[in-house]
């Protein structure tokens, strides 16, 4: 089947769904793609596991995606605006660590209040720092970026000299255990309510349209009178700050913090958000797109621990769905 | 005319160009195009955009392959299989984008794929000399060593013409070659291209600007929907002539009768200078129903200056007023907000997002009125663009994107952006360049609109005939200078060109 951009005709194909459905793709315009492909996986996981279509591993699929989706929603305003962030998985690490040293009691012992609050300040200013390498010294994101992943990580591990903290108050490891209303455990809610908060953001707000047009021409948003430096500056800054708030919710469902973790996740949440549909080039992509990204790395990996496939081979698999998703994208693309 | 070339009676020994025809999918790009190049003669081809000049030459120069039809070049059948057989058969093209690699030195670039050898090594000294020799045959004083990225862009395009030089090219297709030269390089190119004529080699020539073509150009063929709908024995012809076989129709006029100004000055610029010195102590005024017209070389910073005004470029000195009050021109932003709006140079580059629609472009820089309380709905944008867009006259509808529209179209979405707001100067930077022929009246028709609406109105051109046509009165700037401001009935090609070269 062909997809077109064109909203019209999108609508035409879901015209029987009534406006619902005309809204539904509206918010997954241009992800037309990436969610059959997302909706074939899961039928085939369906047809092949007995396990898969359950209550209890939906709920599972969706808890091992929270750090993910969290992170993927900051990367995908970066690379909306035409940049990248390789120091997420670092400025995770970095977060969590601060949080761990402010709030356990071997170490500040400040309450997990100010761990978080510290967490979140400090990602945030990693954040800030690369977007004022990019803006103000001109620096490629992709070169500020992979500095500021060496020197949070470098900082990460300064803070307990490579340890490991471990065991934090029950309220907070519950975040991520306890499902509220039987199924919604807080974490899964934060990110549920930040895809949609942004999703919101980036559709309707005059700022996140903006971001739009500085990834489509930074000189045209530019000499539109769009304030492209200080937009560009608070996108990384956030960014920043999703990829603290993902180290927050990893501490919870660990219940430690380690200067380790995170490592490649920077390249999980680029792929999760260019499976999406987003441009590395800037000025395509949605939350939407990202999204479903997102699912289709959760449902595969989770898919093929219940097919019992080695993680060895999980990663040629997602390596090989990564092209498939992009190249078939840029097929399309052409043939429009 | 000439008489059909397959009936030609007295074969000679350059290009005879017979019937050919290419169609992508059900688009009949060319149809039956026939013609002939004589050794030692420029053949200027002209036409639209779309007209089908590029398939002609890309079909001659190998880079597209025929439907239909042969081309006898020298004597012998010619039907190159790509570029590097049209080169090896001595048939070479200057692209108006340059294919240089801007890395490397001047040498390397004039034998890049075929670098002189010695003893498994580059040989430097012979390359850097034959490189400098060729250079010399086109008046070219720079060294061979120099990195290309460090040249400017008439002394790039020498480069290349160099490397088909030393390809032993005897028929070169310029596409568009002085599209980005200033009146000075213009003129060196003509003259070394009628040194190498004397010398026997064949020219195609494609351009826009028809004024150039009387100069340069020995025969004139003039293609319209991919045919030949004419063809010059003679260069001298008309220039209206040639613009209304281009078109197909007889053309009323290029420019629109102008109303006169009114009495409020709305822009007023005193002594205003560039940290790059690019323009000095610049002043002058535009009043309101007014349209003033900004002429010179390229180099004489008059879009330097422009984008200045419009806060897209910082100034060291000097201060700009608008309605009477002062603007401090922070950024782009600050200009318009004081009214004051650019319509920039380099339309696909600066001036609209290809990729997005019609309606997201004409949002963009007006979030203050689509989405006064920040909320941006679909339906807003909608019926702003759909206002725009009547206003204007644009081809198109507000969910389509801007890369499927012309270039005149693409340029009426700029000026749509900007008319709603409304601005108390418009200022237009090559409003119509890379814009066919056809288009460009009603793009003329837009401007003069725009200055009939009250708004003082500031026209940067190459195109001296563009500045004479539309302006109440014309400043000149040469090498950053303003040399004099002439009112429209003492402003003639002679006294623009006395002033800008002095």
């Amino acid at each position: 089947m062909t997809v077109s951009n064109d909203a019209s005709d999108l609508k035409a194909t879901t015209g029987a769904q009534g406006a619902t459905g005309a809204k539904l793709s509206a918010l997954f315009a241009g992800t037309m793609g990436p969610l059959i492909g997302l909706v074939l996986l899961c039928l085939a996981l369906t047809l092949t596991t007995d396990t898969f279509l359950t209550v209890r591993n939906i709920l599972n699929v969706l808890d091992q995606i929270t750090v993910l989706g969290i992170m993927a929603i900051g990367m995908t305003l970066v690379i909306l605006i035409g940049g990248i962030d390789l120091s997420v998985g670092s400025v995770l690490a970095l977060a969590s660590m601060v949080m761990g040293f402010v709030a356990h009691p071997d170490y500040l012992n400040l309450g997990l209040p100010a761990g978080i609050a510290a967490a979140l300040f400090v990602a945030g200013l990693c954040g800030l720092v690369s977007g004022l390498l990019v803006t103000l010294t001109k620096l490629p994101p992709f070169i500020a970026t992979l500095a500021m992943m060496s020197v949070a990580r470098g900082l990460a591990n300064m803070i307990t000299d490579g340890s490991q903290i471990v065991g934090f108050s029950d309220w907070f490891t519950n975040l991520s255990i306890i499902r509220h209303f039987g199924f919604l455990s807080v974490t899964v809610g934060l990110m549920i309510v930040l895809a949609i908060i942004f999703a919101i953001f980036l559709n309707y707000r005059a700022t996140g349209r903006s971001l739009y047009a500085i990834g489509g021409s930074a000189e045209v948003a530019r000499l539109s009178g769009i304030p492209v430096k200080s937009l560009t500056n608070w996108v990384y800054a956030i960014c920043g700050v999703l990829a603290g708030l993902a180290g927050i919710v990893l501490a919870a469902r660990l219940d430690s913090v380690q200067p380790s973790s995170g490592l490649g996740y920077e390249l999980d949440t680029i792929a999760a958000v260019v499976i999406g549909g987003a441009s590395l080039s800037g000025g395509v992509g949605s939350i939407g797109g990202t999204t479903v990204g997102v699912l289709i790395i959760g449902v595969l990996r989770n898919g093929l621990n219940l097919l019992g496939v080695s993680p060895f081979i999980q990663q040629v698999v997602i390596g090989v769905v990564i092209a498939l998703a992009v190249a078939t994208d840029t097929w399309r693309r052409r043939a429009q | 005319m000439s008489p059909d070339p397959r009936q030609s009676e007295s074969p000679h020994n350059g290009l005879f160009v017979n019937g050919l025809c290419k169609s992508y999918g059900p688009v009949q790009v060319l149809a039956d195009a026939s013609f002939e190049v004589r050794p030692g003669e420029v053949v200027a081809l002209l036409g639209e955009n779309g007209a089908g000049k590029s398939t002609v030459s890309n079909i001659i120069a190998g880079a597209t392959k025929s439907d239909a039809g042969s081309i006898i070049w020298r004597g012998k059948p010619y039907s190159p299989a790509n570029p590097a057989a049209a080169i090896e058969a001595g048939v070479g093209m200057i692209h108006q984008e340059l294919k240089l690699l801007p890395d490397l030195s001047v040498a390397e670039n004039v034998y890049v794929g075929r670098l002189p050898m010695r003893g498994g090594r580059i040989d430097r000294a012979t390359m850097n000399a034959k490189a400098s020799a060729q250079l010399k045959r086109l008046g070219l004083d720079v060294s061979p060593e120099r990195m290309v990225r460090t040249l400017r862009i008439a002394a790039q395009q020498q480069v290349e013409i160099a490397k088909a030089l030393t390809l032993n090219a005897e028929l070169l297709i310029f596409d568009e070659p002085t599209a980005a030269l200033g009146g000075e390089e213009t003129e060196l190119l003509f003259q070394q291209i009628r040194k190498l004529k004397a010398e026997g080699m064949s020219f195609i020539y494609i351009s826009h600007r028809l004024d150039e073509i009387a100069q340069i150009a020995d025969r004139v063929v003039v293609m319209r929907d991919g045919r030949i709908v004419a063809r010059h024995e003679r260069a001298d012809v008309s220039v209206r002539t040639v613009v209304e076989q281009m078109v197909g129709r007889s053309v009323e006029r290029m420019f629109p009768t102008l109303s006169p100004p009114g009495t409020d000055t709305l822009l007023e610029v005193e002594n205003l200078s560039s940290p790059e010195r690019s323009f000095n102590d610049v002043s002058f005024s535009v009043k309101s129903g007014e349209i003033l017209g900004i002429a010179g070389l390229i180099g004489a910073g008059r879009t330097e200056l422009v984008r200045a005004i419009a806060g897209a470029d910082p100034i060291s000195s000097g201060s700009v007023r608008v309605g009477g009050q002062p603007v401090h021109l922070s950024g782009p932003a600050a200009a318009i907000k004081a009214g004051v709006v650019l319509v920039p140079e380099d339309r696909k580059a600066q001036g609209v997002v290809l990729d997005q629609t019609i309606g997201e472009n004409l949002a963009f820089g007006n979030f203050d009125h689509v989405a006064p309380k920040g909320w941006v709905f679909p339906k807003a944008v909608q019926k702003f663009a759909e206002a725009g867009i009547s206003r204007l006259g644009v081809k198109g509808r507000p969910n389509q994107a801007v890369s499927k529209l012309s270039g005149g179209n693409q340029q009426k979405v700029i000026i749509a952006k900007w008319v709603s707001r409304p601005p108390k100067v418009f200022i237009l930077d090559e409003p119509t360049r890379g814009i066919d022929v056809g288009a460009r009246a009603a793009i003329y028709d837009v401007i003069a609109d725009l200055a009939r609406s009250g708004m003082a109105v500031v026209v940067v051109s190459s195109d001296l005939e563009e500045v004479l046509g539309l302006s109440h009165r014309v400043l000149v700037l040469s090498r950053g200078r303003q040399r004099g401001i002439l009112e429209r009935s003492e402003a003639s090609n002679v006294a623009v060109m006395e002033l800008a070269t002095s």
